[in-house]
């Protein structure tokens, strides 16, 4: 009696969301999967009958296309350089505020996670503001030391690093309350005992801290990096991926090519090659972590 | 030399935070500026007669309350409908043994990978087939149900004793009455987290609801704002106002809460 | 007990969502007039706030109908448009860029309005540019009425011009050569850095006007080909990337701003654009300069025409779903007016499509519209076909990585050529394939 009431009861406290996932989520996903193997297009879109069976050529084409090698390398740009940097400001403000001489330290947190919790569209606004080659604070301030305007984001050199300087501003406190987290779970009893042995500041830090946050640090460069690799929000905002597509990224591609030219085949085929890029970094970082741990 | 140590420190965290609150800051202090005031050189940073002339705009001919409205609705809608669902799915991941429990989790922990976007253009066909494109549930439905925060409640769920359960099973109470009465309660904490976190998440969604939205009378804050820059490209000041509004609730909630949004990040990023 | 509170708590908040939500309808239900047809216009950019300035007589005229205006930014509008048509939820009257017109016929998704044509007293092709009206016609159906145009004529420095000695600017591509070279060499003798021309990289516009003007027709084979690398493009790519290879033109991408200063200083002396720039130079050149600039039509290869140029702008197109299209044409009338168009320009500065509106003393006496007048009369459609802005696309890169002289022209027309080959295998299938 118990036993069915019971079987009953979980299918009942599963069944809406996992209702609501399979069919908002898994299916649009198998349905992209099924789009781009097809060339539904424009003229898809007027009479369906139009669109055909077309196999592995849109991957073929994305492969030759010097678009999109160009939104992968941007993306690789913004990830080999923004998250390092992410996460090395996520750290150093996490050990500021852990420090123990520190007073204040909720407001200073308060302070440094604000970003994170604004709209991007209305910091966007802003920071086009920031960065404008006159009237801009940016400029103004280096112009206090004697450097020259920077057209930021009309210069194809400069747009995707102001573009990781927004990113990394806006996100960097979500990280470092993981890295206070993983600090604060660090023995006392461990720094104790190496002040004891003499051990000084930077000592301490590279053999205690690191290898003790070594687990953590893991964890938040797989989880950055695997948002860095959609980054969208911010291009779209900022730069709508140019100038002269220095700031096209992956996803950015997919949906310009999606929802502006209505190129759904296509684009479907350039979400599923990026999900297959992430999947195969994160199993390579899974290796290299077992690896680690041996 | 302790004390300058805890000098530099201090001064360290003082200077970054400034540099962190500056655009903010500046935000705020630009949306109480005259129209054309703001793009001089050097940039002012303190309004020579402030006004609240922007503001003023944005309600009578820009109708932001409209937008504000519907941002605040659709943000309530979704957290609330989404806390009841995740809070059943995380529970019965937690405490009930099914065939296939830790298989399909894990399914569902893994698709996380896969970006959003993918799904929305055939999404947003689907729900054009259903009729839901332009109207609130467009934006409801897609937001019901959300892998993170069944991760989230499940994790916590598995801290509750099963001795509670057993006991309260005893005594006479069903499945549901435990979970309504039981579970619920204990799980306060977690669930204002996770409320947290899909009122925010909701509030400041750009993408989806610019997609789904056709008419502007059903835009929420971020999309009009983002429909008004493009307009508007050389009205500074009252771009800055725009902003403010839209982030303002959202601060405010957070700074009401911090300390369970803060707690749930950590509980969903520290490895035991 | 507990359950008491929680289902309390539920009603509690189903209540306040209800409040808001019965606020949310009273909000939207305010705006509805009673009895009054309601058409729905997307006007898009500038044009979508100043439009409104118009509606109100128009309502006056017309009491039972009510139009809803929606601005969409340029940036959003192609998007929205596109989706809006999926969704079904697509206005009744919208403005649509005229290069826009083919896709949106493909889709099925306009009205062919000869049969409104027939009937009506105050449209008539006549009063239309040709080349303009022709960009709305496509396997002679009429899928948009002209609203404003726009073409590119240039804009140069008078006296950079005289001191080069020429009084009055070029009229071929020999001319428009000679001159570029004097000016030159006028700065290399004052010993400052200058150059003739400004050909933004970044603008796809220039490399297609000198195509056209030589006589290409940019695509073959009824639009499913490149025809990039055929000899008349190859020539006008050839002239166009002459300008940089010999140092008239500056290589690399400026921004806006730097226009006005550019023409100011006189770091440049031309800069081939469109009408909108008019209002921008009288505002941003120092007063100094007012007088010195002006505009003019474009050369061409032959001394006997000018040269042709783009024909741009937008049209008011009506939705084939609309559920009123009486209502609909009446607006698409009014706004077609030439007093309403005469109206229009002088908010926004966009020039009318009404030719009747160009004989009005406004326009007359301003000296700047005179080159687009003329210009206006010689403008030829680009290929009429819903990949062109794609393709578009593609002409800029390319012309992007000549300057930059990272490939030969020969292998950038090429690969140019391959590049849309692949945006037009769909259209070549539907022609020629099945």
């Amino acid at each position: 009696m118990a036993d069915s009431s019971r079987t009953y009861a979980y299918v009942v406290l599963l069944a809406p969301a996992l209702i609501a996932i399979a069919l908002f989520f898994f299916v649009p996903v198998l349905a992209a999967f099924v789009l781009s193997f097809t060339d539904f297009d424009i003229y898809a879109l007027g009479n369906i009958g139009v669109a055909r069976f077309v196999g592995f050529r849109n991957y073929l084409q994305l492969f030759q296309d010097p678009l999109f090698w160009q939104a992968l390398r941007n993306t690789i740009y913004f990830l080999l350089v923004g998250g390092p940097l992410s996460i090395a400001v996520s750290l150093g403000t996490a050990l500021l505020l852990n420090a123990k001489l520190v007073r204040l330290k909720a407001l200073f947190r308060f302070l440094y996670f604000a970003p994170v919790v604004t709209t991007l569209v209305a910091v966007a606004v802003v920071w086009r503001f920031i960065y404008h080659p006159r009237f801009g604070i940016l400029n103004f301030l280096l112009s206090l030391i004697g450097i020259n305007p920077v057209d930021w984001l009309g210069d194809p050199h400069w747009a995707m690093p102001a573009i990781i300087l927004l990113a990394v501003w806006k996100g960097f406190g979500y990280n470092m309350i993981i890295f206070i987290a993983g600090l604060q779970n660090i023995p006392t009893s461990l720094y104790e005992a190496a002040s004891i042995d003499g051990a000084g500041g930077w000592h301490r830090f590279r053999y205690i801290t690191l290898p003790m946050l070594a687990p953590t640090t893991l964890f938040i460069t797989v989880i950055t990096m695997i948002g860095y690799f959609q980054l969208f929000a911010e291009p779209y905002v900022m730069t709508q991926g140019g100038p002269l597509n220095s700031t096209l990224s992956i996803v950015l591609l997919m949906y310009q090519q999606g929802f502006r030219w209505w190129n759904m085949g296509y684009s479907a085929a350039v979400a599923f090659v990026l999900f297959l890029l992430i999947l195969l970094v994160s199993l390579v970082q899974n290796r290299l972590q077992r690896r680690a741990a041996h | 030399m302790r004390l300058a140590r805890g000098l530099t420190v201090h001064l360290l965290i003082v200077l970054l935070a400034v540099i962190t609150m500056a655009p903010l800051v500046w935000m705020v202090v630009a949306s109480f500026m005259a129209n054309g005031e703001a793009s001089a050189f050097p940039p002012p940073f303190i309004p020579k007669q402030p006004t609240l002339d922007q503001y003023v705009q944005l309600f009578t001919r820009l109708n932001l309350s409209r937008y504000l409205l519907n941002s605040a609705f659709l943000s309530v809608a979704v957290t609330f409908i989404s806390l009841v669902i995740n809070s059943m799915a995380g529970y019965a991941f937690a405490k009930y043994r099914f065939a296939g429990r830790d298989g399909i989790f894990k399914l569902l922990i893994a698709s996380m990978i896969i970006p959003a976007q993918v799904t929305m253009l055939p999404l947003f066909l689907m729900l054009n087939k259903m009729g839901l494109v332009n109207t609130y549930f467009g934006v409801i439905i897609p937001g019901m149900a959300g892998i993170f925060g069944i991760f989230l409640i499940r994790q916590y769920a598995l801290s509750i004793p099963d001795s509670l359960i057993e006991a309260a099973r005893i005594d006479g109470a069903g499945d549901f009455r435990i979970y309504w009465s039981l579970i619920l309660p204990l799980c306060k904490p977690i669930l204002v987290t996770l409320a947290i976190f899909t009122f925010m998440g909701t509030w400041n969604d750009f993408l989806w609801p610019l997609i789904v939205m056709t008419d502007d009378s059903m835009y929420t804050l971020p999309v009009a704002l983002a429909n008004l820059s493009g307009e508007h490209v050389q009205d500074t000041e009252l771009m800055m106002a725009g902003s403010v509004m839209t982030v303002m609730p959202v601060l405010t909630v957070f700074m009401v809460l911090q300390k369970y949004y803060l707690s749930g990040i950590m509980a969903g990023g520290v490895k035991e | 007990m507990g359950i008491i509170i929680r289902v309390s708590r539920i009603i509690t908040i189903g209540r306040c969502i209800a409040l808001i939500a019965g606020a949310l309808l009273a909000l939207s239900c305010g705006e509805e007039k009673s009895g009054a047809t309601v058409i729905t216009f997307w006007a898009l950019g500038n044009e979508g706030e100043n439009v409104r300035e118009l509606i109100p007589e128009f309502e006056r005229r017309n009491p039972g109908i009510h139009v809803r205006i929606q601005a969409i930014p340029w940036t959003a509008a192609h998007e929205k448009l596109l989706t809006s048509y999926a969704g079904n939820s697509m206005p009744d009257i919208f403005q649509l860029g005229n290069t826009w017109v083919p896709e949106f016929s493909v889709l099925g998704a306009i009205e062919d309005l000869r049969p409104w044509l027939q009937t009506s007293n105050l449209i008539h092709d006549s009063s239309y540019f040709p080349g303009i009206w022709a960009t709305n016609t496509i396997d002679s159906a009429v899928l948009g009425i002209p609203w404003y145009v726009d073409t590119r004529v240039l804009f140069y420095r008078k006296d950079l011009f005289l001191a080069a000695g020429y009084s009055r600017p070029p009229r071929t591509w020999t001319e428009w050569k000679d001159l570029s070279h004097q000016l030159k060499h006028l700065a290399e003798e004052e010993g400052r850095e200058a150059y003739a021309i400004l050909m933004p990289t970044n603008e796809w516009a220039p490399t297609v006007i000198l195509g056209l003007q030589r006589g290409s027709t940019l695509l073959k084979d009824q639009n499913t080909r490149g025809d990039f690398s055929g000899p008349l493009f190859h020539d006008a790519f050839e002239f166009y990337s002459s300008f940089f290879k010999e140092g008239l033109a500056p290589i690399g991408v400026t921004q806006v701003t730097n226009v006005y200063q550019g023409i100011a200083e006189g770091f440049f002396a031309m800069y081939i654009t469109g009408p909108w720039n008019v209002g921008e130079f009288r505002r941003r050149l120092p007063a100094q300069l007012q007088d010195q600039w002006m505009t003019a039509p474009l050369p061409g290869p032959n001394p006997e025409t000018p040269g042709v140029s783009l024909a741009g702008g937008s049209s008011l197109a009506m939705a084939r779903r609309s559920s009123h299209k009486r209502e609909v044409w009446k607006l698409i009338e009014y706004l077609s007016d030439p007093r309403q168009q005469l109206k229009f320009y002088q908010i926004t500065g966009d020039l009318p499509a009404r030719r009747e509106t160009w004989r009005d003393t406004v326009l007359m006496n301003n000296p700047y519209a005179r080159a687009f007048e003329v210009q206006l009369n010689h403008v030829v459609p680009t290929p009429q076909i819903p990949q062109w802005e794609q393709i578009a696309m593609k002409v800029q890169e390319c012309a992007e990585i000549t300057s930059r002289e990272k490939l030969t022209i020969v292998e950038a027309l090429s690969e140019l050529d391959r590049s849309v080959n692949v945006i037009l295998e769909k259209r070549r299938w539907l022609v020629y394939g099945r």
